[in-house]
Formats: structure tokens, sequence, C-alpha cells
């Protein structure tokens, strides 16, 4: 007699955890019962995303650079199984090499972004690119994974902390990659994953008082209704590209902060 | 403090220091009665006018155009064929050059530009001369040498101008905010509609005059005046880029407004800055700093340093150095090169002023004034400390935009930064301690696009300046300041 397998439950991921959705409702995607996160569950999400904001944005550039780099080992690991949620083994050799490209411009985003200002007076003057805080992404509804990841990477590297609504049609290859994340030394928070119904999670979070960016790069239909809600608290908003990868992709969830002091003896 | 310090401190302020006045003379600058919308290079008849005045007699200056929806139309379209026809191809190099001829143009006639920026603001000569103006010629001759140099500033990337900019800028710095926004528009190749602040439309009118020396393109720059109807039109004209600096409310609703178009936006907004001096900085220059940070230009600063926060330790001495100099600030006549502090910019200013501070009396705070003698006509408002301040109360909260402190205390680093950052706004702060590692660490937790360590409200074309969080987002100045005024492929 063959063995009759374990099923996985496929739940949220918020603050390091895998919480049920607080409303214990799930929805049916690719063949599974998935969480069907609610309102109070983006708030919770938001809430573990500032919480990991402070820890996360003051480690080490190299320090970042590595745990990006672990997320690639992790997922390298998992290739065979995030080959069966996505469009297969390209697309998910396409995103793991994304994140390893991503890892290695932690500690070189000052360097290319930031600059010295030779300013006319007796000042020291310099600009570095600071994470914007926390970070709001509709994940592209295709492809499942490198979409996922070509927003979410570039978020984290520069130090903000994120909240992700998973593709709805296809939100596997997200909670896979939460797993990963899980286990890859990514602090409790600096990610948190939501399944469930765009239309009724994406405005939530669009007017969310505590949420610093919203990236529509993968939002669908509503993302002048979603810009509207932006506005209530001067969200950047970032259009970037789905599945691409650029240093200007890092900088859309960047501050510039300029510091000045005095010359003197 | 040392002995001498104290008895230096506890010395009486002469009573009877008079200064003899030192006017700088309006001769040089010449009114037109009444002035038209500037749109294709022309003087368009305006279909309405209203009066600018002096806000430190009320007096009028002139009529000026308030345009309507159809008239930015047309200096939108007046820009758009500017853009197509030429400007756009023009070589960068070629571009650079109409730029600096405006940086010069713009120190030749400083003076000019000096007495009438303080006529229709009400801000300090002594202000106008040694700041606007020098800095909005550098500024221009700063963004010239760029507009050759595009191809360097982004690696990798291939700017292209955006085409047409609707530009929206505040009363505070009328010349020097139209020079952060046409600069960068021109240097980047696109072409621009500006609508200065309602109150101080006067020397954008006379740069009309500079880009007719200039001699560039009809239609490159268009400056349309009006109140807040005549911005509305702009933003919801054929512009391809937006650019707004004043309050965060019109700012979320320029936001809301554009959403879901491809409009390229930035917003630089309100602030509520806080100024962090802890016990060991050097406290004469702290207080000098603490002085520049809230009464430089009568507070009227988006990134005034509205907010003490002091180290408790230190509270008394700074308190009493504080009172003290505020009794040596002259407030009055701008067009005086001994003012330090001028007029308020518009009545309409002076009520929002005087209603917040009513409101921090009511709350509780204590409130310090120093004894002055105020003008009889013309909006003044003398500088105000208020101690004893709690973080809920109104004017530790909202932007009051005038010459206002609110001193708050702090016994940690660390309670420094939550007061600091504990605000929707992220546009400036400054910090005063003669300790390098706490400078950097401070400069590293405050939440601002601008920090000041051990000075205040300075500012420099090369520097980039903008705001974190309800501050707004996109930079103005340096290299950095070029890309709002881009797109690439």
């Amino acid at each position: 007699m063959s063995r009759l397998p374990v099923r996985k439950t496929y739940k949220l991921f918020i603050g390091g955890e895998f919480p049920r959705s607080e409303s214990g409702r799930t929805y049916e995607a690719e063949g599974q019962n998935v969480a069907r996160a609610s309102r109070k569950d983006v708030r919770d999400a938001v809430r573990a995303a500032r919480g990991a904001f402070g820890k996360w944005s003051a480690m080490t550039a190299y320090n970042r650079g590595q745990v990006l780099y672990r997320i690639a080992e992790m997922m390298e690991a998992r290739r065979a199984e995030f080959a069966e949620l996505c469009s297969g083994p390209k697309e998910v050799e396409r995103s793991i090499d994304r994140v390893v490209w991503y890892a290695g411009w932690a500690d070189k985003l000052a360097q290319v972004l930031g600059s010295s200002n030779p300013v006319a007076g007796p000042y020291f003057n310099f600009t570095v690119p600071e994470p914007t805080g926390v970070v709001g992404i509709l994940a592209p509804p295709e492809p499942a994974l490198a979409g996922l990841v070509s927003r979410v990477a570039p978020a984290i590297v520069g130090g903000n902390a994120a909240v992700v609504v998973a593709s709805e049609m296809r939100p596997l290859a997200a909670v896979e990659l939460a797993e990963v994340l899980a286990t890859a030394d990514v602090p409790g928070g600096v990610v948190n994953i939501l399944t469930g119904g765009r239309e009724e999670l994406a405005p939530v979070l669009a007017s969310h008082m505590d949420v610093n960016a919203l990236d529509v790069s993968g939002a669908d239909g509503e993302v002048p209704e979603l810009e509207r809600l932006a506005a209530e608290n001067v969200k950047r908003v970032v259009h970037g590209a789905p599945d691409d990868q650029s240093p200007w992709e890092i900088a859309g969830f960047l501050e510039l902060k300029t510091v000045w002091h005095p010359i003197g003896v | 403090m040392t002995e001498l310090e104290r008895k230096q401190d506890r010395a009486p302020i002469p009573s009877g220091w008079e200064y003899a006045t030192a006017p700088e003379s309006r001769e040089i600058v010449h009114l037109r009665e009444r002035y038209g919308l500037f749109v294709g290079g022309e003087w368009l008849e305006p279909k309405e006018t209203y009066a600018t005045i002096d806000p430190s007699s009320e007096e009028p200056l002139a009529q000026v155009g308030q345009a309507t929806e159809e008239e930015v139309g047309l200096a939108v379209s007046a820009a758009r064929e500017a853009f197509e026809d030429g400007w756009s191809e023009l070589p960068g190099s070629e571009r650079a050059k109409y730029l600096f001829r405006i940086a010069r143009i713009l120190q030749e006639r400083s003076r000019e530009f000096a007495v009438l920026e303080s006529l229709n603001g009400g801000k300090p000569i002594r202000e106008s001369r040694d700041v606007d103006v020098p800095l909005s010629a550098a500024h221009f001759f700063y963004y010239a040498g760029w507009a050759d140099k595009l191809e360097y500033a982004f690696p990798n990337r291939k700017p292209e101008p955006l085409g047409v900019a609707g530009q929206i800028i505040p009363w505070n710095f009328p010349l020097l905010m139209l020079a952060w926004k046409i600069a960068p528009a021109l240097a980047a190749g696109n072409t621009v509609v500006l609508k200065p602040a309602e109150t101080t439309p006067l020397s954008a009118l006379l740069f009309c005059d500079v880009l007719r020396q200039a001699e560039l393109p009809p239609g490159v720059v268009n400056i349309v005046t009006g109140d807040g109807r005549a911005g509305a039109a702009l933003v919801k004209a054929e512009v391809d880029k937006v650019a707004f600096t004043g309050s965060t409310e019109v700012g979320k609703a320029i936001q809301r407004e554009l959403a879901g178009t491809n409009k390229k936006l930035t917003l630089e907004l309100g602030g509520k800055a806080a100024n962090v001096i802890f016990d060991d900085a050097a406290l004469d220059q702290a207080v000098e700093g603490i002085v520049n940070g809230i009464y430089f230009n009568q507070g009227h600063v988006c990134c005034a340093g509205s907010r003490l926060l002091v180290q408790e330790s230190i509270y008394e001495p700074v308190i009493s150095k504080l009172k003290r100099r505020l009794q040596t600030l002259r407030v009055g006549d701008p067009l005086d090169k001994n003012t330090d502090v001028g007029a308020i910019n518009s009545r309409q200013q002076l009520d929002k002023i005087e209603e917040l501070v009513r409101s921090g009396e009511e709350e509780g705070a204590e409130i310090y004034q120093p004894p002055c003698r105020l003008p009889e006509k013309g909006y003044w408002f003398v500088p105000t400390v208020f101690t004893n301040v709690a973080q809920s109360y109104r004017i530790a909260q909202e932007e009051i935009f005038g010459p206002v402190l609110s001193v708050l205390t702090f016994r940690t680093p660390e309670e420094a930064v939550e007061k600091a950052n504990n605000t929707p706004y992220g546009l400036s702060a400054g910090v005063w301690t003669e300790k390098g590692s706490r400078i950097l660490s401070m400069a590293q937790k405050l939440r601002a696009g601008v920090i000041w360590a051990n000075t205040y409200n300075r500012f420099d074309p090369t520097s980039p300046f903008g705001g974190y969080k309800e501050s707004g987002f996109g930079r103005e100045g340096g290299l950095h300041g070029l890309e709002p005024y881009l797109k690439f492929e």
C-alpha cells in the first residue's frame, strides 16, 4: 500500500511566524486551500514590519547582503519545489540569480547613489541613501516567483521592511518563498506575505498611515484609486519593472539624506 | 559656565541703544502699475487682476493677473510648442549657455532683485541681499553646467526630458524657489510654466525681463500669476510633470489629483523640525543656531527649527541665553539693513500664527516675548518662545510657519531621537554637540532629509534638499535634483 502524503497548510507569513488568517477564512487557489487574509491581518503585518524596520535598517550593509545571499542559498535548495509552482526551472534560476545580484548591491548603493557635495562654504556635506521605511508591495500576478522576487529583493536590500500581497491566483510560490525567508536569517517581520483577495487587501495597504511607500508595479486595474489612497500620508508610489533588475529599482524605495557640518579648527 | 560668562549673561542689555536707521533705497526698483501674464515670451493681458502689496505697510505695489483656467492653458500650449519647436533638440551645451547667461544677469541685477524681494515679501534686505538672490544666481550657474553632462549623472541610463513642467512655488523665498524649480527643469531640457505665490509675484515677473535679456527662446519659461485657482488649473493642465513646494495639505490634494495620470510629481511640503541641543554643545554657538533656525525669514521656512529639544541639564542656561538674545533682535522695516526680523508675509499668515500662539497659551505653555516696538501698519509678530510645552500641544505638532519656537526637554540621546522623530513630517533636523561620534549617530537616527550638525538653515545648489514622510518626496539641488525632470528608457 502506497504511503499517504502529508499535505501542507498554506498560511500567512507575519513577523516571522506562520499564522492562519485571524478571520479564519481560506480560498482555493492552484488546487489548495490558501489563507484569505483580512484587513486586520494587513494591520498586523504592518505592525510587524514597523517593528522589524529599526533592526534591519541598522544592520551593516555587508550583513544585509549576506542575508540576501542566504535567501538565494535556501532557494537553491528548493529549486524543484519552486519549479512546480511557477513557469519552470528557467524562472526559478532567474529568480535565484536575481537575489544574488541584489545581495551584491547592499554595500554599493551608498557609493553609486550617494554623493559628496562641494558646497560654497566651509562645510562638509554629503548625501546618503536611506530606506524609506515600511513598503507595501502588490506582487505581480505573473510570473508567480520571478515577479515576487523582482519586487521584494530591491525593497529589502536597501533596508526597508515589506508587507507583500501575493498574486491572488498564483499564491503558492509566495508561501514557498515565505518558508525560505523563515530559514534564511531574515529577521522576523522584515518580509511579511499575505495571501487573499487583492481587491480586499490592496486598498487597506494603500491607505495605511504607517506605510511609507506603495509598490504598484504588480497592481492590476485599480491603480488610480490606490494612488489616491496613498496620498493620505504622502506615500511614495513606485512604478517599477515586474520582472527585471536594476539599482534604480532599489532607488525607488530609498530616501536621500543630506548632512552638513562646519569645517574649522 | 565660567564666572565671566555668568557675569556677561547677567549684564543688562542697555535699553537706550538707539540705532540710526539704515534704509536701502527703493529707487532701483521700477514697478509697473500693472503686469500681465508672461506667455510665449509676450505679456498677455489678463482678464482679471488683483493688487499685490508690501506687507510691511499694506500699500499696494502693482496690479497683477489672476490667471484663469483658459489663460493657464495658453501658457501650457506655449510651453509645449517651445518644447517641440527646438528647445528639446537644442544641444545641451547651448541650453547651458542660456542658463549661464541667466545666472550672470541675476548677479548683475542683484540689488534690484534684493530690494524687490524685500518690498513684496517683507523679508529683511540683509537676507534677500546675502541669501536669496546670490543663492538663486548660484543655482542657475550650477545647473547650467549639468545641461550638457546629463549622461554622466545617471550611469547606464539614457536621460531624456519629460516635456512641459508645471511648477508651483511658495511665498517664503519667491526668487530662490523659482530658481530651484526652473534651473534643473531647463537644464534637463524641459520647458516650464511657473506659478508664483499669490502674495509674492513681483520677483518672478521681474525675472521675465532677465529672460528677455538672456534672449531665451519664447515659451521656454512662462509665468502665470494668481491664487490657488491658477495653481489647480496648472496641475490639471496638459503638463508632463508637476513640482510643488508648499503646505502638506495642498501637496496631498495634488497627489490625489494626479493619481492614475502618468504625470511625474515632486512635493516639497511642510516640516516641524527638531533642533537638538546636547549638554556638551558650544552653548553660545548653539543659541545663535537656534535663533537662526527659527527666526530666520520670520520663521517662514519649511525647514525651520521650530521644536527646540534641550537636554535637561542645560535647560536653564540655554533658555536664559536665548531670552537674552531675543531682546537684541531688531524687528521692523524690511528695507533697513539693521533689521533681523521683517514683516509677516500676509494678513492670512499672521492670523494663522496668532491662532496657533493662542492655542499654545490655552493648552498651558508658558510664553515669552521680548519687549518690542512694532510699526503701526503692516503685519508683524514678535519673536516668541514657548516653554513648558508638551508633545501633544498643537504648537509642538503643527507647522506654525512663523517666528515661534516651542521648547521641549530630554534626558538621553534615545529620548531625543524618539521625540525628534515623533511627527508626521521629516524635512530637516538639527543637532548640537561637540562629540563627533554622537553627531554621526544622531545624523543616522533622525528621520529627515536634511541634517544640520552644529549649524542650521544652510543651503547650496550642490546640496540635495527634500523630505521624508509627509514632508514630501523628490530632491531639489545637487545631482539628485535632476532626476525629477528626466525620464529614462
